[in-house]
């Protein structure tokens, strides 16, 4: 069978080994400038402690070796530059250049954190005026910039909302925790020192607010809320959740994951939220860089800004400053003061689109709705409900022929896409995920639509050629259960490789590779 | 807008094809008495060229152009500009989590590359992907070591980084871990005798940073064994990763925190930066963070896979080693790309100009009537010194020669007031170091206001 994968095409692409494998003594990538003072006798200042040869096994290559060693491994990885990632609740959205640029400016990259405050207005200013944005978007009250990422802002959240109710008296035992919450939401809550108390999602996929009614008790700090949903479904009942839980003291957190379906639409403090974290790396544009670094600024209610993590940013007669000293505060929660280099490319994002900031905000929610409308029937919707910014199919109807949403996935990669979010929200067993962001134009969503289409076909009628994919990429299927049996975790001279050892570009090897039924167009 | 690919036109096409008549109608689930009517009051929007502008008018008022001898756990290292003609590709740059293998092995490879170099720096059996920062990674040391001991009885010497200590404390409150501190000696190390007395069978993790605070250089080997001998762990924290260039690597420890930001990463006010966990292969299991593994695909080719993800936070969840998801991938890519470039002879010259300066300025800075050194231990960039008056004030008249003086250690450590931190790497020069003590000199010539 044939079919037409509009996409992608297949390219050379080079074979590279380990930078170790192609170390050899004396090659050096780097010169520094001459020693322009006497050359220490590191022995006799170091004594005992002195490391006699360099660092055992390290590289030694040459700098065009570095340039082509990195250059060939990333033309192995896909990336939001080459087209849509459609991970959901990952906002995979154009990671701005301007924002790179400015991040690297001298004056910027080059602060000391430590450096005398008077000489880092421009750096405290950049923070302020951050601070005041993601207020105005979250209809929040008060803000910290420190958590370096989600997960950090999550377990501030916490720790501010253990802070508040200990001084109410009683910081109480238990958190709630949807069962189609992030992974890091129930993770974070133990390290909070709190218990989980799961609570099961109602029929619709949304919080069961008559079990919840049951469950908060003046044991319970807080519920922690996605929303939308990590089903990409709006919470339309959360003022009354958020009654519930303060009429028994608690508190309602909110993961700001998916703030991409509300930024300028809606506000999470006008919604009732107490306090929230935000992903910069997901709604603010900063890229994802392979995992990191992002940023999770957590923004608050007034109730619970004495507790903000140190240092706090001040506003004096003329200056701005950065105060440590803070007796009602959590603490530190990392040194210094936040992913700084971070903190800049989200403002750089805010300053581009300024009160604009809602159509971005229109087009993510239209190419979302847009997909699900031509995708709907081909693939299961579990839940009905309007999607915002996100939807979730399940491979219900693929699974009759033995083809699941791994395999789906695996076999988008042979269309050009990366993979949507396979395998969550755990509510749906067989989840696709799928989050375009409004980075796709019109095209771009049209190819993935094709690209799904054809697929499901293909899942019906040949359902070997999608359960083996994918067959375009430079590697196959992975064995991920062989790795963790026996792990192999660093590069070890004195372990044989018994792999297949990578020549430069195996020519005969693709030919062989070709299979017939994927025909690259023109 | 530049970031949005639609045209109006493909709008309403779109909104069409949903069956829509307005884009408001794709947010009716949200109660009306919710949905903004007007829009946000936000500065913008901004061109490319404003956006600019507005960040340069901040840089031009910050320490740029300042002559800095700040350390204290952020570096200036010379930083090739290869590293950000790699790292500012797309295909790096903007990529995701390698969770699908197959589509992101250059991603994978090269953390796999990172994870070796860790453990060669180091001297330990396994390294993480990343963790956020030298101050989260310490801390979720300690967590781990009280994973494996069981124990919740931490001690933490006095010359660990005070804003770590910091962030320890913090995490500590809400694990029920208790926080003692251990007391520096004389020489500027921790105090053995003082260690010895306060271990007991109740100790999970005994933390230590090399070089130390003040820069003096700790004993890692010698204090394993008395460590070792109450049951507990020791934990080593290192903020200046160039050191193991020419320091010898804490491999006795059980499990190193380090940060590496002197790896190829701008001081960028604070971050983004790059934590580091490696430890033995025995404890990988109790590992936080990500780890990347070799492995082979259908066809026997080697490959790359996250791996031991049971204990992560997306599958284990509330029984996870850590919540930690989105790390510092793109700065542990940085400091991969770094350490190549260097390699072993370039790393180990950097670190001895570094030594070589460092011991060129403390000579010279002792040269200075009332200026002397605070401590004996062998030190790699960073030393203290006692100054006759408050550094503060010496500092206050080094601002005026465009100099960022040492670090006044008054404010963490009490006790030392008349006293500053030092640091000097390969980038600074000789002449910055005549002008640190002529500036010096002249500023303790000033009568005291």
């Amino acid at each position: 069978m044939s079919h037409k994968i509009k996409k992608a095409t297949r390219h050379t692409n080079q074979n590279e080994g380990l930078i170790f494998e192609k170390s050899s003594p004396g090659k050096r990538a780097f010169e520094l400038p001459p020693l322009d003072v006497p050359a220490a006798d590191p022995a006799k200042a170091l004594g005992p402690n002195h490391r006699g040869e360099g660092v055992k096994d390290f590289p030694e290559v040459s700098e065009i070796e570095v340039i082509r060693h990195f250059t060939r491994l990333s033309t192995w990885n896909y990336a939001i530059d080459l087209g849509m990632y459609p991970l959901g609740s990952c906002t995979m959205k154009y990671n701005p250049r301007v924002n790179e640029f400015v991040a690297r400016l001298d004056g910027i990259a080059t602060e000391h954190p430590l450096q005398p405050q008077e000489l880092s207005q421009g750096c405290l200013k950049i923070l302020k005026l951050l601070e005041n944005c993601l207020l105005e978007i979250t209809g929040m009250e008060a803000i910290t910039l420190q958590p370096a990422a989600g997960a950090q802002g999550e377990l501030t959240g916490l720790l501010l909302i253990r802070a508040y109710l200990e001084k109410q008296g009683n910081p109480r035992k238990k958190v709630l925790v949807p069962d189609s919450a992030h992974g890091t939401n129930p993770a974070t809550a133990v390290i909070a020192g709190y218990d989980v108390e799961n609570i099961k999602s109602e029929s619709h996929g949304q919080i069961d607010v008559d079990k919840l009614r049951e469950l908060v008790t003046e044991d319970v700090a807080a519920l922690m809320i996605t929303n939308p949903s990590t089903l990409g479904i709006f919470e339309e009942r959360i003022p009354e959740i958020a009654e519930i839980l303060h009429a028994k003291g608690a508190l309602l957190y909110m993961d700001g994951a998916n703030m991409n379906a509300l930024a300028g639409i809606a506000r999470p403090g006008d919604l009732g939220v107490d306090v929230m974290h935000l992903n910069l790396h997901k709604t603010f544009s900063t890229p994802h860089g392979g995992g990191g670094p992002g940023a999770g600024p957590v923004a608050m209610k007034k109730i619970l800004e004495p507790f903000r993590p140190t240092p706090i940013l001040v506003e004096k007669t003329g200056h701005l400053a950065l105060e440590h000293v803070r007796p009602q505060s959590i603490g530190k929660v990392k040194a210094f003061s936040g992913n700084f280099g971070v903190l800049v490319r989200a403002l750089a994002y805010i300053l581009a689109y300024g009160p604009g900031i809602r159509q971005a905000t229109e087009d993510a929610v239209l190419n979302a709705n847009y997909i699900r409308k031509h995708l709907e029937g081909t693939f299961d919707l579990p839940y009905s409900l309007p999607s915002m910014h996100e939807v979730v199919f399940s491979d219900a109807l693929q699974k009759r022929n033995g083809v699941n949403t791994m395999d789906i996935a695996k076999r988008l990669i042979d269309y050009g896409f990366h993979p949507y979010t396979t395998a969550f929200p755990l509510i749906v067993p067989g989840a696709l995920m799928i989050e375009p962001t409004e980075s796709e134009s019109k095209e771009e969503c049209d190819l993935f639509i094709d690209a799904m289409k054809s697929i499901a076909h293909e899942a019906a009628t040949d359902a070997n050629l999608v359960k083996t994919a994918p067959h375009t990429t430079r590697v196959r299927r992975l064995d991920e259960v062989g790795a963790a049996r026996n792990p192999i975790l660093r590069w070890d001279p004195s372990r044989p490789d018994k792999t297949t050892v990578q020549k430069k570009a195996d020519v005969a090897e693709a030919r062989h590779r070709e299979p017939a039924q994927v025909t690259p167009t023109a | 807008m530049r970031y949005l690919p639609k045209s109006p036109a493909e709008r309403q096409e779109m909104l069409a094809a949903i069956g829509a008549k307005s884009i408001d109608e794709l947010f009716a689930s949200i109660p009306e008495r919710f949905r903004l009517k007007q829009a946000l009051k936000l500065p913008g929007p901004f061109s490319e060229a404003e956006v600019i502008q507005y960040f340069k008018e901040r840089a031009a008022v910050n320490a740029f152009g300042y002559t800095s001898f700040l350390g204290a756990g952020v570096y200036n290292h010379l930083r090739s500009v290869v590293t950000d003609a790699i790292i500012q590709r797309g295909e790096f740059l903007t990529s995701y989590t390698p969770y699908q293998a197959e589509i992101t092995q250059g991603t994978l490879q090269a953390i796999f590359e990172f994870q070796t170099l860790m453990c060669q720096l180091t001297g330990q059996q396994v390294a993480n992907a990343s963790m956020w920062d030298g101050s989260t990674a310490t801390t979720e040391a300690v967590l781990m070591a009280e994973r494996i001991t069981g124990r919740t009885r931490v001690l933490v010497a006095r010359t660990l980084h005070p804003e770590y200590r910091d962030v320890l404390t913090t995490y500590a409150k809400n694990s029920g871990l208790h926080v003692e501190e251990i007391a520096y000696g004389s020489d500027g190390t921790l105090d053995q005798n003082i260690l010895k007395s306060m271990l007991k069978d109740d100790v999970g993790a005994v933390v230590v940073q090399s070089p130390n605070f003040f820069g003096g250089i700790e004993p890692i080997a010698a204090l394993v064994d008395v460590v070792h001998a109450s049951g507990a762990l020791l934990v080593t924290s290192i903020t200046e990763g160039v050191s193991l260039g020419l320091v010898k690597p804490p491999a006795e420890a059980d499990i190193v925190a380090m940060e590496g930001q002197s790896f190829g990463l701008a001081p960028s006010y604070g971050g983004p930066f790059v934590g580091v966990l490696a430890s033995r292969d025995k404890f990988v299991r109790q590992m936080p963070g990500r780890l990347t593994g070799q492995t082979i695909d259908t066809d026997g080719r080697r490959g790359f896979v996250l791996t031991l993800a049971t204990r992560e936070q997306h599958i284990r969840r509330e029984k996870a080693t850590s919540n930690i998801c989105t790390n510092q991938a793109l700065c542990a890519l940085a400091a991969t790309v770094h350490l190549t470039l260097l390699g072993k002879e370039g790393l180990r010259e950097m670190a001895h100009q570094n030594l070589s300066k460092a011991q060129f300025a403390l000579d010279l800075l002792t040269k200075i009537p009332g200026v002397k050194r605070t401590f004996t231990a062998p030190f790699f960039n960073e030393f203290t010194i006692e100054l006759p008056r408050s550094a503060r004030m010496v500092n206050h008249e080094l601002l005026k020669e465009k100099i960022v003086g040492p670090l006044p250690l008054g404010p963490s450590y009490p006790e030392l007031t008349k006293h500053a931190l030092v640091c000097v790497t390969e980038t600074t020069t000789r002449d910055d170091i005549e002008r640190l003590a002529k500036g010096i000199a002249r500023a303790l010539e000033q009568p005291v206001q």
